[in-house]
């Protein structure tokens, strides 16, 4: 299995133990990646609100880029997912529109052809990996630990644009993702929720009463970490999760936030170190030492 | 001519719904389970009416045209809204399974499923649903070509059934909000050619609580029952707002900011887009923001803030020019 990777700008700048847990994770999947170096920003929405056909353009570079190299791309953000799902069906369903776009990406030489698929490493486990395979590189079960699925808007919402009625399996695939590592889900209502990093830095009130909402519920709940798939959503819930929780609440939070390749490289073996998770704000070290008990091995 | 058959399927169904009756005494509100027989034709409305008549007449519930229309009758199905008239019940459930349904969200609950739209009808109103026109007054009519009037055919779908603000997860935790179906009604005269206030009611809608505070999770878009895209209305009133000069907001210098990084190098500069969108004269903002910064730099990942270049970060640079002249 080869794919073209593209890590997003915030796994190359305020998440990188999500690009160090991915890197390693992968090599023991035996999944082959060969990093967009030269792909950019997605816009995740922002740059498509000052204006959309920018956002699709440079969407489409990277498509484009990655049908020279022949491969399909893999993303770890489900805000770079959404972003360029939206980009994709918007080109291919208006030959007009690709065309248009065609013609701005020609200096560089790139031409796109509407063939390249992208996915989330989540959907590419459940789909195309398989759980099956995966569990075979499981050496530590983490059965007895409670993980709440956190999925960020962007891989839930615009449904049409993900592909869920034809393949319905996307919108539970964080869930059956954490059942296969033998941890049990915690079923809250927050997991398809809005982070509220978009809004951080213009409404920083309400941003911050969504983190303390969605991880104190899943805390609650008995929750001892949470697993998402998107890195933006990591930078709220993690990095602003002991402000959320002094502004919102009579007690600590103290939640930590799993990247989904750092929750499977525990189940495999990896030491949390090794999975940075020594970079987290939130501090991970009961989990870790939950994971290390012999209870947990 | 043989004789055709019909069968029809009946299935029994398990619907839990919300109650809640202040005036009969309910201290808070309780589920209720109901199992009624239904047919495979059903929709969760056809459900509810049919227990409302032959088993619970108590149950209380608002729908008139029963054909999505009049937007009467949205309310939770399985956690997310939903006009029940027109959701067919097979969709949302299987026979073994039972159903959900609680009234619209983000609104007081008057009596079981019927929720009180005053606040949602009070921010209509706030956004002056109504044409604003400048200029003598025509003999007839006044006229817009049709170009500039059919883009606002999807947004004049709108039949105000609460869906999008029942379910808006900024309005979760600030009632303050104005809210997807206010700022989608704003839109439908902001964009219309024969208003005359649009700078004005940009103005109005740039203030607190306004377009700037979507977080653009996308669930209005994903519940409306008539495609009218609330969210994709803020975003346009956002670019326009700056157009029309109001800049001074951390909305806009946000957007700004993302925009510049990409033009330099291709990608997010995340660091500085944090000091940007605060204002970089905002010391109160700056200090606020200081703590998570000096965390993250000690945790060894605060990231750069250079620029994280691109190898064609030129070519994306030409792209990035060349859209921006040609929208303009």
């Amino acid at each position: 299995m080869k794919y073209a990777f593209w890590p997003g700008c915030v796994a190359l700048g305020g998440t990188p133990e999500l690009y160090q847990s991915t890197k390693l994770v992968l090599n023991k999947l035996g999944i082959e990646v060969e990093e967009l170096t030269n792909a950019t920003c997605t816009g995740a929405g922002v740059l498509q609100e000052k204006n959309r056909k920018l956002g699709d353009t440079l969407n489409v570079r990277t498509f484009a880029q990655a049908e020279e190299m022949g491969l399909p791309i893999m993303t770890i953000c489900s805000t770079c997912q959404g972003t360029m799902a939206q980009a994709q069906l918007a080109v291919i369903k208006d030959d007009g529109y690709l065309a248009d776009i065609n013609a701005d990406l020609a200096d560089e030489g790139l031409e796109y052809h509407g063939d390249t698929v992208t996915k989330h490493f989540l959907w590419i486990l459940v789909e195309e990996y398989g759980l099956e395979n995966l569990k075979k590189h499981f050496v530590r079960d983490l059965s007895g630990l409670k993980f709440a699925p956190f999925y960020g808007c962007y891989l839930i919402r615009p449904s049409d644009a993900l592909g869920f009625a034809e393949v319905p399996e996307r919108e539970t695939s964080l869930e059956q993702v954490i059942e296969s590592t033998g941890a049990e889900v915690v079923d809250f209502k927050g997991s398809k929720a809005c982070c509220g990093l978009p809004i951080l830095f213009i409404n920083q009130g309400n941003s911050l009463k969504m983190v303390a909402t969605h991880t104190g519920t899943a805390k609650d709940l008995g929750a001892d970490a949470m697993v998402t798939p998107c890195p933006l959503c990591h930078l709220n819930l993690d990095g602003y999760q002991g402000k959320a929780a002094k502004k919102n609440r009579s007690s600590a939070i103290d939640l930590p936030i799993l990247h989904l390749p750092q929750m499977l490289g525990l189940a495999m073996g990896f030491t949390p170190k090794e999975l940075g998770m020594n970079k987290h704000m939130v501090s991970t070290s009961r989990l870790s030492e939950q994971v290390a008990s012999p209870a947990g091995v | 001519m043989p004789e055709t058959e019909t069968t029809v399927k009946t299935v029994t169904a398990n619907l839990k719904v919300y109650r809640y009756d202040p005036e009969v005494g309910d201290a808070k509100p309780y589920y209720q389970d109901y199992e009624v027989e239904v047919e495979d034709w059903f929709t969760v409305l056809d459900a509810l009416i049919k227990i409302r008549e032959e088993i619970d007449g108590t149950l209380s519930l608002r729908c008139a045209c029963r054909a999505s229309i009049c937007g009467s009758c949205a309310m939770k199905v399985n956690g997310e809204a939903k006009l029940v008239c027109k959701t067919k019940l097979d969709s949302v459930w299987s026979p073994g399974e039972t159903v959900t349904v609680d009234p619209p969200g983000n609104m007081p609950v008057i009596t079981d499923l019927v929720a009180d739209f005053k606040p949602f009808w009070d921010k209509v109103r706030q956004v002056k649903p109504y044409m604003q026109p400048t200029g003598p007054v025509p003999t007839a009519e006044y006229l817009a070509p049709n170009e500039d009037m059919v883009h606002l055919a999807g947004v004049m779908n709108c039949i105000m059934c609460g869906a999008c603000v029942s379910d808006c997860t900024v309005l979760e935790v600030d009632k303050s909000f104005i809210g997807p179906a206010a700022l989608a009604k704003a839109y439908r005269f902001v964009a219309d050619p024969r208003d005359g206030k649009k700078k004005e009611r940009l103005g109005e809608l740039n203030g607190d609580a306004g377009i700037w505070d979507c977080t653009r999770c996308m669930q209005c878009v994903e519940v409306c029952p008539k495609d009218v895209d609330p969210m994709e209305r803020i975003m346009v009133m956002r670019d326009q707002a700056i157009e029309e000069g109001y800049t001074g907001t951390s909305g806009a210098r946000h957007t700004e900011s993302f925009v510049n990084s990409v033009r330099r190098s291709g990608r997010l500069n995340e660091t500085r887009l944090a000091i940007e969108s605060m204002g970089v004269m905002n010391i109160p903002g700056q200090i606020s923001m200081a703590p998570v910064g000096i965390k993250a730099l000690l945790k060894g990942k605060l990231p750069s803030p250079l620029d994280h270049k691109i190898p064609s970060k030129a070519a994306v640079k030409k792209i990035v020019e060349k859209s921006e002249e040609t929208s303009k």
